[in-house]
C-alpha cells in the first residue's frame, strides 16, 4: 500500500488545462483525475479503478497518454493537460477521432468512451497507419464493458484514413 | 465528416443533455415547484391500452413548462410544435431514448428529426408496469380481447410493486409495442380528429405527416389542433400500421445519446453537481449480514479535508472535501466486524450445500411435460452430467455511486439508475419520510446490467447525506463495487437424459439450484416428447441479483453444452443434432442455419482451431452462435463469432447489432475469465486485476445477420449473451477432447501451446 502524507500543507500547482493556464491550490499528491474533475469541474475524465487497470481516465500530458488517476498532479506541474473537452477544434469541430466514433457508433453506455478516444488519438499521434497489432498493443488498457471493441478498432482505421 | 442526420442527432443530444442539466441546480428545484402552478390548463387526457384514462391531469403538472399540452401521458407538444418523446426508461447504452421515441414518431407521424427526448420522472403514473405483468403472466401472449382488462389489473398490481425498471430486454418488447406505439397512434388520431372538427372536413380527407396535418394544399402544424385534441377522447385501440409502412423503424438511425458520450459533456450519475456538495466513500462489512463491532477513526479523522466519519451500522462512511481525500482517510480507519458462521463459508461448502439441495431437498418442478420417468425407463440408454457456474459480477464501468440531499423533510438523489421508482420507495422508507418528498433526478448510467436495479448505492448516499447535513456525493472504490455486488448466482445442475438407439433424447431432467427470472430460461425448446426441468432453493449469504439475461446465462451454458455432449454421444455433428431435434420450429431452424452458414461451419480450419455452435431462446428473441477457437497457444483464443438473431424485427438495426456485439463480449468476458469467489465468507476479488475482462487485444471479430420475421418483438439487450459460453465450450471440446463442465476457461489447464 502506499502511504500517504497525512497532513501535507496544500500548495499551489501551476499547469495548463487544454490551452488555459490553471493554479490549482491542493496536495500536489492529489491524482490528476480528481483535480480535473473536482477542482475544474471537467468531468468528462473518468473515475473507473483508481488503479491504473481500466483506462477510463485517461488524459494527455504533454501528449502522452497517461492514466490520470494514479498520477499525482505534481507530476503535471508546468505542463499541459489535454481532456476529452479539449480535443475539439477551438470553433467546435471535433477531433477526426471523435467524428470516426459518431460515424461508428462506437460508443453504448459511453463511460469508458474518453480514456478510449484519448488513447486512440495517442496512438494515431504516433502512428498514422495503424495495423490490427498495434490497435490491440495500444487500446488493450483501455476497458469497454459494453464490448464495443469491434467498432473501436474500425473507427480508429477510419479516424487514420481521414486524418 | 458528420452527416446531416448526425449533426441533428448531436443538436437533439445537447438538448436531452441539457435538460438533465438543468436538473442538477439548486434552483431547479424550487423550479420545479414553480412550475406545478403554471402546468397547462385542460391538459389531456388519453387512456390508451396501457394508460387507462383519467390521469394526465396529474401528469400534466410533473412534465410540461409554460404552455406545452399533455397530449399522452408518454408525449407531448410545445407551442413551436416540438414534439417531446417521454421515455419511462433509463439510458444505459441500449440506445433506448432514440428506438422508443422512434417508436412513438412513427405512429404519431412525427417529425423525428425535430422531436425531443425527456426521461420520465419517478413518478408512479410512470411506472413501468408492463415489466411486471411479464413477471406475472410469463411471457404468454395475451389476447387483444383482454387487453383492456389485463393493463388495467396489471396498472395496480405493478404500481404496488413500485416498478419502473429498465430490465428483462422489456423496453421495446413492452414499453415501445405496448406503450409508445400505440401512444403515438392514438396521439395522431387524436390530433387529426381536432383538425376535422376545426377546419370541419372529414376526418377520412386528414393525413399527418412529419408533425403536420393536411388537407390537399392546407396544412397546418400539430400544436395548432393540440389544445383541441386535448378535450377529446383517445381511441382506446388505434389502429397501428403494418411493418411494411414504416418509415423510421427498421432504419438504423443515428442514436441520440451518442455524440455527448464522444466530447465529454454526457451526464453521467457520477457527474451530478450540487452547491456545497462533499465526498463521501464507504467500506462495506466484508462478509455480508456483518457489522461493526471496533471502530477507531482518530487517525483517520485527523487526515487532510476530512469532514466527518460515520458508523453507519454495517458499513463505515467518510465524508470529505474530495473523493480522493476521503478514500485515503477511509484507508487508515480501524474497523472490527462482528463475526458469525458466515465467515466459514467458502466454495466447497457452497456447493456441498447445494448438492444436497439438489440429492435430498424440496424440489419446485418449473416445466414438465409427457412422463420423464417411464421413458427413462424405457430407454435405450441414459446420459448424465453435472454442471457448475461460479458467481458472477456487473463490473460496470461507472462504480456504484449516488449523491443525495436531505434537508427539511424532503430528499433530492441523483444517481443512474434502472430502477428511479424503487429507489425512491426505499430512500423514502429508510429515512422514513413521505415518498411524494423524495426527488430522484436519473442521468446516464455508465453501464447496468442489472446492478444499478438495487438501489442499495442510492441508499446508503441517502443515509449519508442524512447525517452529514449537506449534499454529499457517494462514491464506491472499484474494490467496493466488486465485493459489494449482488451477484449472478453460482449454480450446480444436474441433468439426465433417455435416448433412443440412435441416441437421440426422448427424455430430458435437470435439476438445479437457484430461480430468478424468467422461468422459461430452463425450458427446452427441442422436439423431446418428455420433460421436467426442477430446482431447490438453497440460500447462502452471498447476495444475489439479476445478472445481463439472469437465468438464460447459466440454462443456456448448461442446456447448449448437455445438447452438444449427447451428439457426440450419439457420434453426430453438434449442428446436425440440433437440427434433427428442431424440425418442427422453423424460427429456431433458420436461426442455426443462418450462423452454420455465416461461419461456413464443416470447413477445414488450421491446426489447432475448432468451430463450437450453440442456439438459445430468450426474451422473445432467438441467437445461434457460432465461434471459431484457436488452441494452438495453450488456452482458448476466440477468433470469431458468428451471430444469427431473430427478434421478429430490429428497431434500429445497427442498434440491435451493436447489442449482440456487446451480449457477446459480455458473455466471452463470464465465459472465459468470470469467477467470483468466496473465502472465509467473503468475496476474493477486488479490481480488474484479478476479475479479468474482455480487452481489445482477446476480444473477436463478430458478424451479425438479423433475421426478419412475423413474429411480436423480441428483446436486444440481452439475447446475445447466453449462447456464447456453450458454443466457445464445444469449439474448445471439438478442439481438445476436454469437455468443459465447470466454467470459466481460465481455470482449467490445456497444456502448453503448441
Amino acid at each position: 500500500m502506499r502511504s500517504y502524507a497525512t497532513a501535507e500543507e496544500a500548495t499551489v500547482v501551476q499547469l495548463t488545462v487544454n490551452g488555459k493556464a490553471q493554479n490549482i491550490e491542493i496536495d500536489p499528491e492529489t491524482p490528476v483525475l480528481w483535480a480535473v474533475r473536482e477542482q475544474l469541474g471537467l468531468n468528462g475524465t473518468k473515475f473507473g479503478c483508481g488503479a491504473s487497470l481500466c483506462g477510463a481516465c485517461t488524459v494527455h500530458i504533454d501528449g502522452e497518454p497517461v492514466r490520470s488517476c494514479v498520477t499525482p498532479l505534481s507530476e503535471a506541474e508546468g505542463k499541459e493537460v489535454t481532456t476529452i473537452e479539449g480535443l475539439a477544434a477551438p470553433d467546435g469541430t471535433l477531433h477526426a477521432v471523435q467524428q470516426a466514433w459518431i460515424k461508428h457508433q462506437v460508443p453504448q453506455c459511453g463511460y469508458c468512451q474518453s480514456g478510449q478516444i484519448m488513447s486512440a488519438v495517442a496512438l494515431l499521434q504516433e502512428n498514422s497507419d495503424p495495423s490490427d497489432a498495434d490497435i490491440d498493443a495500444a487500446m488493450a488498457g483501455n476497458v469497454c464493458r459494453c464490448g464495443m471493441y469491434t467498432r473501436i478498432k474500425a473507427a480508429i482505421k477510419t479516424a487514420a484514413k481521414e486524418a | 465528416m458528420v452527416t446531416r442526420a448526425e449533426k441533428k442527432a448531436a443538436k437533439k443530444a445537447r438538448r436531452a443533455n441539457e435538460s438533465f442539466g438543468r436538473k442538477w441546480t439548486r434552483r431547479s428545484f424550487i423550479g420545479a415547484g414553480a412550475v406545478a402552478g403554471l402546468a397547462a390548463s385542460g391538459a389531456l387526457v388519453v387512456g390508451i391500452a396501457i394508460r387507462p384514462g383519467d390521469r394526465t391531469d396529474e401528469l400534466a403538472d410533473l412534465v410540461t413548462e409554460g404552455a406545452e399540452q399533455l397530449v399522452t401521458t408518454w408525449v407531448k407538444i410545445a407551442p413551436d410544435n416540438t414534439v417531446t418523446a417521454i421515455i419511462p426508461h433509463g439510458e444505459m447504452g441500449q440506445g433506448i431514448h432514440t428506438a422508443l421515441s422512434a417508436m412513438l414518431a412513427e405512429e404519431m407521424e412525427a417529425d423525428w428529426d425535430a422531436m425531443e427526448i425527456m426521461e420520465a420522472p419517478a413518478e408512479k403514473e410512470f411506472a413501468n408496469f408492463e415489466l411486471g405483468r411479464e413477471f406475472f403472466f410469463g411471457q404468454s401472449n395475451i389476447p387483444n380481447a383482454l387487453f383492456d382488462t389485463v393493463n388495467g389489473l396489471m396498472l395496480t398490481a405493478a404500481k404496488s410493486m413500485d416498478l419502473q425498471i429498465t430490465g428483462g430486454s422489456t423496453s421495446v418488447r413492452f414499453t415501445g409495442v405496448g406503450a409508445m406505439m400505440t401512444a403515438g397512434a392514438a396521439a395522431r388520431e387524436l390530433l387529426l380528429e381536432a383538425a376535422s372538427k376545426q377546419w370541419d372536413v372529414p376526418i377520412s380527407e386528414l393525413r399527418a405527416e412529419k408533425s403536420y396535418i393536411y388537407h390537399g394544399a392546407r396544412k397546418a402544424p400539430f400544436a395548432e389542433f393540440a389544445e383541441v385534441a386535448a378535450t377529446l377522447k383517445p381511441n382506446l385501440r388505434p389502429e397501428l400500421k403494418k411493418r411494411s409502412e414504416y418509415k423510421l423503424l427498421g432504419q438504423s438511425l443515428p442514436r441520440v445519446d451518442i455524440p455527448s458520450k464522444v466530447d465529454g459533456t454526457a451526464i453521467f450519475g457520477i457527474d451530478a453537481q450540487v452547491e456545497g456538495m462533499k465526498y463521501g466513500t464507504v467500506m462495506a462489512a466484508p462478509v455480508h449480514g456483518q457489522s461493526v463491532a471496533k471502530l477507531n477513526t482518530s487517525d483517520a479523522k485527523s487526515m487532510p479535508g476530512v469532514v466527518d466519519i460515520f458508523n453507519m451500522g454495517d458499513y463505515v462512511a467518510v465524508v470529505a472535501d474530495g473523493y480522493w481525500q476521503a478514500k485515503q482517510a477511509l484507508d487508515y480507519v480501524e474497523v472490527e466486524w462482528t463475526s458469525a458462521e458466515t465467515d466459514n463459508v467458502n466454495e466447497e461448502t457452497i456447493f456441498a450445500q447445494y448438492a444436497k439441495a439438489i440429492e435430498t431437498g424440496k424440489k419446485t418442478v418449473l416445466h414438465k411435460s409427457g412422463n420423464v420417468g417411464k421413458a427413462m425407463e424405457s430407454a435405450a440408454s441414459l446420459f448424465e452430467a453435472e454442471y457448475r457456474v461460479p458467481y458472477l459480477a456487473h463490473a460496470c464501468m461507472e462504480p456504484m455511486n449516488a449523491t443525495a440531499w436531505v434537508r427539511d423533510g424532503k430528499c433530492d438523489i441523483w444517481a443512474g439508475t434502472q430502477n428511479p421508482l424503487g429507489t425512491r420507495m426505499v430512500t423514502a422508507k429508510t429515512l422514513e419520510i413521505d415518498p411524494e418528498n423524495v426527488t430522484v433526478h436519473t442521468a446516464f448510467m455508465g453501464g447496468g446490467f442489472g446492478r444499478r436495479a438495487t438501489p442499495d448505492y442510492t441508499n446508503q448516499a441517502a443515509q449519508v447525506a442524512a447525517k452529514a447535513g449537506v449534499p454529499v456525493k457517494l462514491i464506491w472504490s472499484r474494490e467496493e463495487t466488486t465485493q459489494q455486488d449482488h451477484y449472478r448466482p453460482s449454480v450446480l445442475g444436474r441433468f439426465r437424459a433417455g435416448l433412443d438407439a440412435e441416441g437421440l433424447p426422448t427424455s430430458w431432467e435437470s435439476t438445479f439450484v437457484h430461480k430468478m427470472d424468467p422461468p422459461e430460461a430452463s425450458a427446452i425448446f427441442y422436439d423431446i416428447p418428455n420433460v421436467k426441468a426442477q430446482y431447490a432453493e438453497s440460500p447462502t449469504h452471498v447476495r444475489l441479483g439479476p445478472w445481463r439475461s439472469v437465468d438464460h446465462t447459466q440454462h443456456g451454458y448448461f442446456t447448449e453444452s448437455f445438447i452438444d455432449e449427447l451428439a457426440v454421444n450419439a457420434d453426430m455433428d453438434g449442428y446436425e443434432f440440433r437440427r434433427k431435434l428442431l424440425k418442427s420450429k422453423p424460427r429456431h431452424l433458420k436461426v442455426l442455419d443462418t450462423a452454420a452458414k455465416m461461419a461456413g461451419w464443416g470447413k477445414n480450419l488450421p491446426a489447432g482451431q475448432a468451430q463450437g455452435i450453440s442456439i438459445t431462446e430468450s426474451f422473445m428473441t432467438i441467437v445461434a452462435e457460432v465461434v471459431t477457437v484457436d488452441m494452438s497457444g495453450g488456452g482458448p483464443r476466440v477468433l470469431h463469432v458468428a451471430c444469427a438473431a431473430d427478434a421478429g424485427m430490429a428497431i434500429n438495426p445497427d442498434g440491435f447489432k451493436a447489442q449482440m456485439e456487446s451480449g457477446i463480449i459480455y458473455g466471452l468476458t463470464a465465459a472465459l475469465y468470470g469467477e467470483i469467489t468466496i473465502a472465509d465468507g467473503a468475496v476474493e476479488q477486488s479490481n480488474f486485476h484479478d476479475y479479468s475482462m474482455v480487452r481489445m487485444d482477446d476480444a473477436p471479430k463478430i458478424d451479425v445477420e438479423i433475421i426478419s420475421s412475423d413474429a411480436s418483438i423480441g428483446g436486444a439487450g440481452e439475447p446475445g449473451t447466453p449462447p456464447i459460453a456453450p458454443a466457445v465450450a464445444n469449439a474448445v471440446f471439438k478442439a481438445t477432447g476436454k469437455r468443459i463442465r465447470q466454467l470459466p476457461l481460465s481455470r482449467h489447464d490445456f497444456g502448453a501451446a503448441t
